[in-house]
This record gives C-alpha cells, structure tokens and sequence, in this order.
C-alpha cells in the first residue's frame, strides 16, 4: 500500500478506534462492577466537552509539552504504521512520554509532581521489556523494519512465547492499568488525586485522552505484530489482549512502585531474555 | 607534520611559560591566545584529507627517544617520592614494576630507534584531536573565570597556585595531541603517563585530606593501567621486533592478541571502567574544571581511544567479549548508581563511568557497526558531558551547593545556565539527539554480535532515562516565586558555555555530515566496508529532531489564552505562597523531592558489585590471553 495512504488512514482511524476501545473499556468494567456503564461512545462527547472548556493552567508554559507530547505520540504511530524501523518507533515513543513527564513537572503541584516521578518509574519499568520485545522479533526476523517483521512467514508468537508474555505484562503498566495505575489513576479520590494529570484541564486534558487512543492503538497494532502470518486472527488476539489487560484492571489492586518495578524486571529476565537466550543457541 | 608538531609541541610550550607568569593579566593573555591558536590548528587539520601524508621528523627519533626518556625517569622519581612521602606502597610497588618492565625494555630494544616518522594521522585521530582542542580549549577559558572566583570568593581558604593549575590544564591538553598522533607504542606510553601524573596533580590541587587521598587512588589505579602497557610493549617487541601502534593493529590475533589484551586492561583503567571507576568518582573533589576536561576531552577519553583503536584486533575473540562485558556491567551498574546520587558532580560522574562502558563494549564486539556507534558516542559525550560539567560548575558557585534538590527551580533565577544546561541534558539522553542515536547503533550493533550483551544495554539504559528527567524536571519546576541573580556567569565563563552549547546544537543537527566526513572513512578504512544508520532512518531521525527543537518557539506564544491558577493542593490555598491549610487548621509549607530509590539501590552495594564483577571479567580476560 503507498505509504501516504497508510499515513492517511492511521491519522484519521487510529483516534476512532482508540476512542471506540476506550468506550468498550468504560462499558465492559462497569459491568464487571455490576453497573449499566455509559455509551460506547462517551469518550468522545469527554473529549469534545473538555475542548470547550475554559483554559485553565497553573504555569503558562505547561500546555506546550503535552501538545508536543501528542504531536510525539501521533508521530510514533505513524512510524509504526507506515513500516519503519522499531527501535526508532521506540525511542520515539519515550522521547513523547518525556515531554509528557516534563509537562507534569512544570506543573509543580505535588500530585502532578509525585505522578511524574512515578511515571518515570514505570518507564523505567517496562522500557527494557519493550527494548527486548524489538530484539527478539529482530532475531526471529532478521529485520528491525516493521513491514519486514509483518511479512515474515511464520507465526512469530511461536518463536517468541516469552517475549509475548512479557509483552503483555508490559502493556499493564504503558495501559497505566491497575496493579499499576501508579502514576495516575482513573478516579480523583485516591492518594494520587489523578497524578500526573492532576493539573492538566479543558483542552490540554483533550489532548491527554486522544494521545492515549492513538498510543493504544499502535501498541495493539503491535501485539498484532506477533501474529502478523494470520492477519484476522491477528486483529482477534490483539482485541483478546486488550480485553485481557481490562479484566486484571479490575481483578488487582495497586502495587507499590518497588513492587512494580521489581516484578516487571524480574519478568522481562525471565521471561523476555530468557526467550533471547534460546534463541541465540538455536542460531 | 610542522602543524602536528606544533598542535603537540604548543600546549607544552604554554604550559611552561604559565608556571612562571603570576600576573593575572598576562595569563588570561597567554590562554586565550594559546586557546585560539589550538582551534584554529585543531580545524586546519580537519580540513586536510585523512590519513594524513607526514614527511620525516626535524630531529632523529632516536634523539627523541632519549629526551622521553630521561623525561620519564624524572616523573618516575617524583612519583616514587611521592609514594614514599604518603606512605602508600603500593604507589612505590607499582612504579617499580613499571620501572623494571621500561629497563628490561631498553635492554631489549636498545638503540632501535624504529622506523618512520612515529606519527600517524587518520579521521580517528582527527576527531580526538577536535575534541581536545575544541572542549579543552572552552574548558581553559572557562577556567579563567571560574577560577579567579574559586579562590576570590568560594573559596578563600585554598591557597591560589593558579600558575600550577593553568600549566598543567595545557600540558594535560598537550599530551593528549601526542597521544592520539603518535603511532609508536613506547611514545604512546610516555604520553599515557603524562596525562596520569597530570590528573594526580589536579585532582590533588586543593590539598585537602580527601583531595590527597583521592588524587593517591587515582594514581595507584592508573599506574597499574601503566605496568601492563609497559608489559604490552615489551611483549609485542620481543614477539615482532616492532613497535608501532598500526602494525600492532595489522598483525593478526597469533601476535597481537595478548598485547592488545594487556592494552585493554591500561585503557579500561584510564577509562575508569568497572573495578577502577572509584578514582574518577573521587576525582569530584577538584574544581570542576578539572572534572571538566578529565571526564570529556581528556583522560578517560584516551582510554576508550585506545580500546576503539584496538577493536579490529579483538573483535570475535574471548578477549574482546570480557572486555565488551567489562564494558556492558559498567553501563549497567553507571546508570543505576546515577540514580541513587543526589549531588549533581556525582550523577554525572556515573553517567560519564556509564557511557564509557558503553564505548567500551563498542570496542570490545569491534564490528565496523559497533566501533562507528562508538566514536559517534565519544564526539556526543564529549560536547553534552562537558556543557553538563561547566554549568554545575556555575551554579555551584552561586547556589553554593551542588546538590540536584537545590537547583529547583533555576529556569526562573538563572536562565540562562538553566536552558544550557537542559540543552546538554536533551543531547545526553533524549531521542533524536546525540547519545541517543548512537545507543540506538550500539544495540544494533550488538544485537548482530551478541545478542547477550543487550540485556546489559536494555537494562543500562531505562535507568539513564529516569535520572536525567527527573534532573530535568527539577530544572523546569517552579514551586515559589524567584528572584533572578543578577549576573549569571563572567565573560570568559559565557563564551565558554555559549561556544559549547552551540557545538552541542549542531553536533547533534549535522550529525549526518559528521558521520560522512570523519567517522564512516575511518570505519571504512579499517573494515573495508562502513556501518552506518540506514539513508532513511537519517532523514526519519532528522525530521523528528526538527519536531523537537520546534519546541522552544512554543514558548513565543507563552501564556497566552491561558488562565493562571493555583496548584490543588489538598487544603485551602495560602496565596502568594508555597503552603496550604491543612485539615487540622495547621498551615503546611509545600517542598517537592526526587526518588532517589535508596529503598532498592544502594550505592556502596553497587560499587562493590562493580569492583568484583569488573575484576573477574578483567581477570579472566588476561588469563585467556596468556593462554
């Protein structure tokens, strides 16, 4: 497919489905919660509602990080959708996750303050299990482009089990997901108030909520990446992955950050380079 | 070659005449002349195509040996003196060793004076030698400055030996030219063991107990280095009966392998890697401008230098794993220290140590992919680390405290070194930039040759991210209302610091161009072929550093549309000030802190890790070379 297509297309779908699965999310953990849950399309009218709302700030120059932020994470995706190199794809990814924690800085709230570090500990976290992930579909592959990965014949979660896995347990943390909903949390009631969103409004928290559609949506894109031989199973699994990491959303609690990150560790050994360990006695 | 002579010779020259000039003016004349000078050199023979043609030398070589060698004798004697003067025996030991290993030497050699000219020119050496002129040059300017405050105001209590500190700040400079020109192994040796007594001197300046105590480790630690360089050349002369550093390159593994194992141990020690990297950490205690050029342009430079130069010798041998693994623990154990400190010298300290393993473990897999990543790595680190330096350097002198929870909020009271310093943050450790464009040819590169390493790369590099951000983040907070200091930094400081800023911007944005002209040539010229990034990874790489440095425009538009309110706090607000009524009626005063995860990482643990793990990797290394 030409690549402007593919851009074009990433632009202008990824936000709908991301938003779509944010919508599923909210629906299906109420119910799980034994509530009705709001439409599936709720997000979007918090979207738009957010973006007529007066801008609210408690430094003048804290919004322009998060615009760069999403304009990072949109920038990501589109390197990932449109085929290029993962570990570029990556370091893009953490670069707009910088500017996201620098945002939250300037904020200088202590909330916002505390959700800052805590997200740089969850990145610190699941970086390593995300660098591996690349390394081990590199030595699968043969190639670090992502076009080439997708054309690969076999089934590369086969290859890959443990690198899948540790994928996974990975997304729990990048999803800001419970037990590892560290550096912000869903609901403003708790220790955290909303952590690292706490000073963020109107439009900049817009632009917070579809930074994440678009970051969900090419994170799935790459769990399909695992299953790319069979594309429709690929699509199936990567909506099994996501509604996996919804249920465990609400079946934890919170861990401490040393928990978090001593477990997201230990998995990324055993599981992620223990996978490359026997990769690189097969060659 | 009148050029080269003149880039070795001209810092020496300098450096003796400010040991005898007291007068302030006449040295600021002298180094600012002499800094100028060294650039334009420094350029003029970046502009010559490489490897350069040199002609013979004015003098015979075997003059030039003798003179080297009574030099070293006497620095022999003063170091013994001084080992003996400290009671430190393992200083006399070491330099016995070396002693006897240097006449068993000559006993060989005797009046083989070697062929050609001993010099040797290459894009390699190029790019050091811009380094050195280039960041040891701002660093001497800087220190002008600097230095007239440390002893005037900081630091009264420090008796000024001024002329000392300028002449060895340029003696040290000159050795290095000598260092990456020369080809010929005892000269390279002669260099090597002026830039350890250098940086004894320097890191000995203040006098101080500590300072005396780490200057002595730093050299007990660097004459050990020495000792198996002096092995080294014995080894490979009584094997070949040759001297030079190419030819050592060019003879195959049957010859080279253990010379250039016992090489590798001297370049691991000067480039403080694993079990040897206490004396860089101690080396803090000198004014920072000696942090400065020991930690980018020199010293621990030359060490890398030499480990990259030997890196087609090694490549695919045990050797050169121990010393890539030596090389990976170093990253790794850097990076997680770095986390645990909260004194700003130190956090970049440990990231110097890590970056070096880094380097290390490019030279160590020796893959033409490998060692492009890793002399890319040396010209970033250089620029980014020695802004980084210069910067605490001035903010220590004004906030009188070089602790990273003081610096909170200096984007507001001194701007200006706020956003140079945030500049050499973002080029140490942010995607498009520097470091981070060669971490990424790093992990390629290892991936291809060992793909075990990268667990030290993966794990290595998540934690360089959280201690340089949450530095950053410091930087940029803003938790009570500032007052501006009214004169941020002096002239000689601010070109300094301007000059480098600028050479930080646009390393990172034509690095493309320094890829092409200096270091895939070189590459190309050892390997036969050339490792680079893909033409279209370049252009993916360029178009988001633009994205990126669109950022400060954003700041044109500052405030407007936005509507300023106070920060929620969990109690009722006390306006104009950083506090709060809490729910018991008390008012609570709001402070913000870092994790410095004393909880999991221990720094003493760490170090000790670093020695075993270090000691072993090195230990088993010179075992399989023997073997």
């Amino acid at each position: 497919m030409n690549f402007w297509l593919r851009l074009i297309i990433y632009l202008v779908a990824a936000p709908l489905a991301g938003g779509l699965l944010a919508g599923w999310d909210r629906r299906v953990s109420a119910r799980m919660q034994s509530r009705r849950g709001p439409p599936i399309l709720q997000p979007f009218y918090d979207v738009l509602k957010l973006w007529q709302k007066q801008n609210l700030a408690v430094c003048p120059s804290q919004n322009y990080y998060v615009l760069f932020f999403l304009l990072l994470v949109v920038f990501t995706g589109a390197l990932f959708f449109t085929g290029s190199d993962l570990l570029l794809v990556i370091f893009a990814l953490t670069t707009a996750s910088i500017f996201f924690v620098l945002g939250a800085y300037k904020a200088s709230s202590p909330y916002s303050f505390v959700g800052a570090e805590r997200e740089l500990i969850q990145i610190m976290a699941y970086e390593p299990m995300v660098l591996l992930t690349a390394i081990g579909m590199y030595m699968a592959t043969k190639t670090f482009y992502i076009d080439g990965i997708a054309g690969h014949g076999g089934l590369l979660v086969l290859a890959l089990p443990g690198v899948f896995l540790g994928f996974v347990f990975m997304l729990e943390i990048k999803f800001r997901k419970s037990p590892f909903d560290l550096s912000s949390s869903h609901h403003a009631h708790q220790e955290l108030v909303r952590g690292i969103t706490t000073e963020f409004s109107g439009r900049t928290l817009a632009m917070i909520e579809v930074a994440h559609w678009y970051e969900s949506v090419f994170l799935l894109g790459w769990v399909w990446l695992f299953f790319a031989s069979s594309p429709v199973f690929g699509v199936v699994m990567a909506l099994v992955v996501y509604g996996f990491v919804v249920l465990v959303d609400n079946v934890f609690a919170r861990l401490k950050w040393q928990t978090a990150l001593a477990s997201a560790w230990l998995v990324t050994v055993v599981l992620g380079f223990g996978n490359i360990i026997v990769l690189s006695l097969q060659r | 070659m009148t050029l080269i002579l003149a880039l070795v010779l001209v810092p020496f020259l300098a450096g003796l005449i400010l040991l005898g000039l007291r007068a302030e003016w006449l040295r600021r004349g002298v180094v600012v002349m002499m800094v100028a000078g060294v650039c334009a050199g420094c350029i003029a023979l970046a502009c010559q195509p490489a490897p350069v043609i040199l002609g013979e030398l004015p003098v015979s070589r075997h003059g030039v040996n003798l003179g080297m060698t009574a030099i070293e004798a006497l620095m022999g004697l003063y170091i013994l003196w001084v080992g003996v003067r400290s009671r430190h025996f393992l200083i006399v030991a070491l330099m016995l060793a070396q002693g006897a290993v240097m006449v068993w030497f000559e006993s060989l050699a005797g009046a083989d004076a070697g062929g050609g000219c001993g010099l040797f020119v290459d894009k390699f050496a190029i790019v050091m030698a811009l380094i050195n002129g280039l960041v040891g040059g701002a660093i001497c300017l800087y220190a002008l400055g600097y230095m007239r405050e440390y002893h005037t105001e900081a630091h009264r209590e420090i008796p000024d030996r001024r002329p000392m500190f300028f002449a060895l700040l340029f003696i040290f400079m000159g050795a290095m030219f000598g260092l990456v020109f020369t080809d010929d192994l005892p000269w390279l040796f002669f260099f090597w063991e002026i830039t350890t007594l250098c940086s004894f001197l320097l890191i000995g300046y203040t006098q101080t107990a500590e300072a005396r105590r780490n200057a002595l480790r730093a050299l007990v630690m660097n004459l050990a280095g020495g000792v198996t360089f002096a092995l080294a050349i014995v080894w490979f002369y009584r094997d070949t009966h040759s001297l030079g550093l190419q030819t050592l390159i060019h003879s195959g593994h049957a010859v080279a392998l253990l010379p250039a194992a016992l090489l590798c141990f001297a370049g691991v020690t000067k480039a403080a890697q694993c079990p040897f990297s206490s004396w860089l950490l101690g080396a803090m205690v000198a004014p920072t401008p000696v942090s400065a050029l020991l930690h980018s342009s020199t010293m621990v430079k030359a060490g890398v230098y030499l480990i990259l130069r030997l890196a087609p010798v090694i490549t695919g041998t045990t050797v050169g794993n121990m010393v890539a693994s030596v090389g990976g623990v170093t990253f790794l154990i850097g990076s997680l220290a770095a986390i645990t400190a909260p004194e700003a010298k130190r956090v970049l300290a440990w990231s110097t140590v890590a970056n070096l393993g880094l380097v290390v473990l490019c030279g160590g897999i020796g893959t033409s992919q490998a060692v492009w990543a890793g002399v890319m790595l040396i010209i970033f680190h250089a620029v980014a680390k020695c802004l980084l330096f210069l910067c605490v350097g001035v903010v220590e002198h004004k906030l009188h405290s070089r602790n990273i929870e003081d610096m909170s909020g200096l984007v507001l009271y001194m701007p200006r070194v706020a956003v140079m310093m945030l500049i050499g943050m973002a080029g140490m450790s942010l995607a498009p930039f520097g470091m981070l464009i060669s971490k990424w040819a790093v992990l390629r590169a290892v991936v291809d040759a060992c793909p075990l390493l990268s667990v030290f790369i993966v794990f290595g590099s998540a934690p360089t991210l959280f201690f340089w951000v949450k530095w950053m983040g410091k930087l940029v907070e803003v938790v009570r209302p500032q007052h501006r200091v009214v004169k941020e930094i002096s002239l000689d400081e601010s070109v300094a610091l301007y000059s480098l800023s600028l050479v930080t911007f646009l390393a990172c944005l034509f690095f493309p161009f320094l890829s092409s002209q200096f270091v895939e040539p070189y590459v190309a010229g050892v390997y036969g072929h050339s490792g680079s990034l893909g033409q279209g990874n370049i252009l993916i790489m360029m178009i988001m550093m633009l994205v990126v440095m669109l950022f400060p425009l954003s700041f044109l538009n500052r405030g407007r549309g936005v509507t300023l309110v106070a920060p929620y706090l969990g109690g009722a607000n006390i306006q104009g000030s950083p506090g709060f009524t809490g729910s018991g009626g008390a008012v609570e005063t709001v402070t913000l802190h870092n994790y410095y995860m004393g909880s999991m990482l221990n720094e003493i643990w760490l170090s000790r890790a670093a020695v075993a793990g270090g000691s072993v990797l090195l230990a088993v290394m010179i075992v399989l070379a023997v073997l």
